[in-house]
């Protein structure tokens, strides 16, 4: 069990005492290979500036709707999708912008799909919390708390059905812990040996609910053990951290055909949603989501410039080259056309019968 | 042609339909080594091994979420839900996910999957495992729902929902499962035809004086009905087996009540909101000037069903109540006097 970092699963202030654990042994870097390192901040950085980009899209009014961010979450979203091949499967939940582009959507196409349009990911049809790319096997952001396992359990179901060596990844949030779907799905994952890995992103609290006001285990990569799925508690603030772990257990997963748990802790750094002012949170705990110490971006950026992989001119290379990349998929999304309401019916079934209605809201009922 | 139960119908349209395609499976509670609840699955187990004839658990949210995620990777689950009442647990799963995977994600990857399930009222089952809730999965665009009310139309139905890219509810009825009707002999294999087509009505019966309207078990006793009617008052009923919910060929109730000039509808949910409500609605937008008489509707008395067979026998609709229907709507048309 990696469980090193001790979460008490409460608020981020009951759990403080991380921080002076936080800082990592920065010798295991040098056996990385530098270009590699380069590339999981790049990443790193560039869903943090495409989460601050949408942020500020969502206050301009150019997307809508529900919008949940990646922010503080870069290094679980970069380290999970690092431990994935391109055939694995991917589901997760609404919090997702990340998570599609780490699987390989287009960055462009993402935005666009925040912002509504004709060249969205999903055409304009899901919006913020459903991303959906069948090339790439992101199967989909769900808007549900827990909705994703039972699918998930599915696809694995059905790779296991097929024989074929795909594993899927099922992410979710502490909260979904406590919902009936995650009994059920852990339960036949592991009856049937479904290949499967589990992953909790903790960030201690379901909106504005802790942890420990809502689990009764609050321990969380504990409760695959009713079902004897091996469980992992992971820092998801350091990227290496989580794509060994990851890596780890999906290997496993691949190998002996059987499901795993793995739990990421991290910190949200702003509210729940884009305009969730977290009055919930005390000043302190503010203070905490958003301290340079608990942010993945800085600490993978500081490590890297200690092992001299990273020097300053590389630095600001590479946030011009994320900054101008991040513009672009804005400047994409902005000018790609709103979907033609043409299409409206396009999509209610995919095996077209006698008598589906296209009916429009003022239209009678018997058209002629 | 040869005469098969209904139950039958279903059972050899399955296996001959797993037989084809191997992507096939069925799943579900008890329907492998028990064999299925109402013995639709008997067999199948010894047939074609654990793999494709899988035991659940007591899961429906589970196990019916496992389906529709397997069905995005391109299998074909058949669900069987032991009764429409237990589709309540897994109703975030066929509502929030398989009806809306194909859309929300703009059409790329469809849900290729059947739930069937038995409704039916009249086995004393009470409260909780009596109700006709059909109306919920009718209400909801991206699903299709299947009615089948004989062995021919269960037969051809199911292999239509099976061979369909889209989720179907398939409703099956408790009451109807030992029923007997004329098939086809090539029923099992045959290719689609007309009685199968998902979206369509059909004319059960025809008639001249008015339109009976049910569905499932309901239209089994509207012929009866008109039956009836025809030989002890010389009464001509049409009736009409909708034996699709959704989508709902409403051009081919309206043809009839065009014809008629009024209309009764029988069904085995409740009356308020329920699916004879939409009927009603439809028939008064498209006939509303071929109209003799207000559409009438039998139902379900509107109480939880009651276990004490009385109570049970006269809160369900049945030839008695819907042939009194029948005789106050013609008596205000004036054609005849009850």
């Amino acid at each position: 069990m990696a469980d090193t970092a001790k979460p008490k699963g409460g608020s981020a202030k009951a759990s403080g005492s991380r921080r002076r654990n936080s800082r990592k042994d920065t010798s295991g870097i040098a056996n990385e290979n530098p270009d590699a390192l380069l590339d999981l901040y790049r990443r790193m950085l560039f869903i943090r500036r495409f989460e601050e980009r949408t942020s500020q899209a969502y206050t301009q009014a150019r997307i809508g709707g529900y919008c949940h961010l990646n922010l503080g979450e870069e290094a679980t979203v970069v380290g999970l999708m690092s431990a994935l091949r391109e055939t694995d499967y991917l589901y997760t939940n609404y919090r997702d912008h990340g998570y599609a582009i780490e699987k390989g959507m287009d960055p462009k196409r993402v935005m666009a799909e925040l912002y509504g349009r004709k060249d969205g990911v999903a055409k304009g049809w899901g919006g913020s919390m459903h991303m959906y790319d069948t090339e790439t096997r992101m199967l989909g952001g769900y808007g549900i708390v827990g909705g994703q396992l039972p699918l998930a359990a599915g696809a694995a179901l059905a790779v296991s059905y097929r024989e074929t060596d795909d594993v899927v990844m099922c992410q979710m949030g502490d909260g979904t812990t406590n919902i009936g779907a995650w009994h059920e799905t852990l339960n036949i994952a592991k009856l049937w040996n479904l290949p499967i890995v589990f992953v909790v992103v903790n960030n201690f609290t379901g909106m504005g609910t802790t942890v420990d006001m809502s689990s009764a285990e609050p321990d969380l990569y504990k409760r695959g053990s009713a079902f004897r799925i091996e469980g992992e508690r992971v820092d998801g603030r350091d990227v290496l951290a989580v794509r060994d772990a990851a890596t780890r257990l999906v290997e496993r997963a691949r190998e002996e055909q059987t499901p795993f748990l793995l739990e990421a802790w991290s910190y949200r750094m702003k509210g729940h949603s884009v305009v969730d002012p977290a009055k919930y949170r005390t000043q302190e705990q503010k203070d905490e989501a958003r301290a340079k110490e608990n942010d993945p971006v800085a600490i993978f950026g500081d490590q890297l410039t200690k092992a001299d992989v990273l020097s300053e001119e590389g630095r600001e290379e590479i946030a011009a080259s994320v900054k101008e990349r991040v513009a672009e998929a804005a400047d994409f999304a902005e000018n790609s056309p709103h979907p033609d309401v043409s299409t409206l019916f396009d999509y209610t079934y995919a095996t077209p019968v006698p008598n589906e209605s296209r009916r429009m809201p003022a239209d009678p009922v018997f058209a002629d | 042609m040869s005469v098969i139960t209904y139950r039958q119908a279903l059972r050899d349209t399955l296996r001959a339909e797993m037989v084809r395609d191997d992507n096939v499976y069925v799943i579900g509670e008890e329907i492998g080594l028990f064999e299925g609840s109402y013995k639709i699955t008997e067999g199948l187990l010894n047939e074609f091994g654990p793999k494709r004839v899988r035991d659940t658990p007591i899961a429906e949210e589970g196990f019916v979420g496992a389906a529709v995620g397997s069905a995005m990777l391109g299998l074909r689950p058949v669900v069987e839900l032991m009764t429409i009442n237990f589709s309540l647990i897994a109703i975030d799963q066929i509502i929030n996910h398989a009806a809306k995977i194909y859309g929300m994600f703009g059409g790329q990857t469809s849900v290729p999957m059947v739930i069937r399930t038995p409704g039916g009222g009249g086995q004393q089952l009470g409260a909780t495992h009596s109700q006709n809730i059909e109306l919920f999965y009718s209400f909801i665009p991206g699903l299709k729902v299947m009615a089948p009310s004989t062995p021919a139309e269960a037969s051809s139905m199911l292999r239509a929902a099976i061979r369909d890219d889209d989720p179907v509810l398939f409703l099956e009825n408790l009451g109807l499962y030992n029923s007997k009707g004329e098939v086809p002999d090539d029923y099992a294999e045959a290719e689609n035809d007309d009685v199968a087509t998902i979206g369509r009505a059909g004319v059960a019966r025809e008639g001249s004086d008015i339109t009976l309207i049910g569905y499932s078990r309901m239209a089994t006793v509207a012929n009866q009905v008109a039956e009836k009617l025809q030989e002890e008052e010389d009464i001509s009923v049409e009736v009409v087996d909708l034996r699709s919910l959704r989508p709902l060929d409403r051009q081919t109730f309206v043809d009839s009540v065009k014809k008629t000039g009024s209309a009764v509808i029988c069904e085995d949910d409740w009356l308020t909101y329920g699916i004879g409500a939409e009927i009603a609605a439809s028939i008064q937008e498209g006939a509303f000037d071929y109209l003799d008489a207000p559409v009438r509707r039998v139902a379900m008395a509107e109480v939880p069903m009651p276990y004490a067979k009385p109570l049970e026998t006269a809160a369900l609709p049945g030839v008695e109540s819907i042939s009194t229907a029948i005789k106050e709507t013609l008596s205000a048309v004036g054609k005849r006097v009850g």
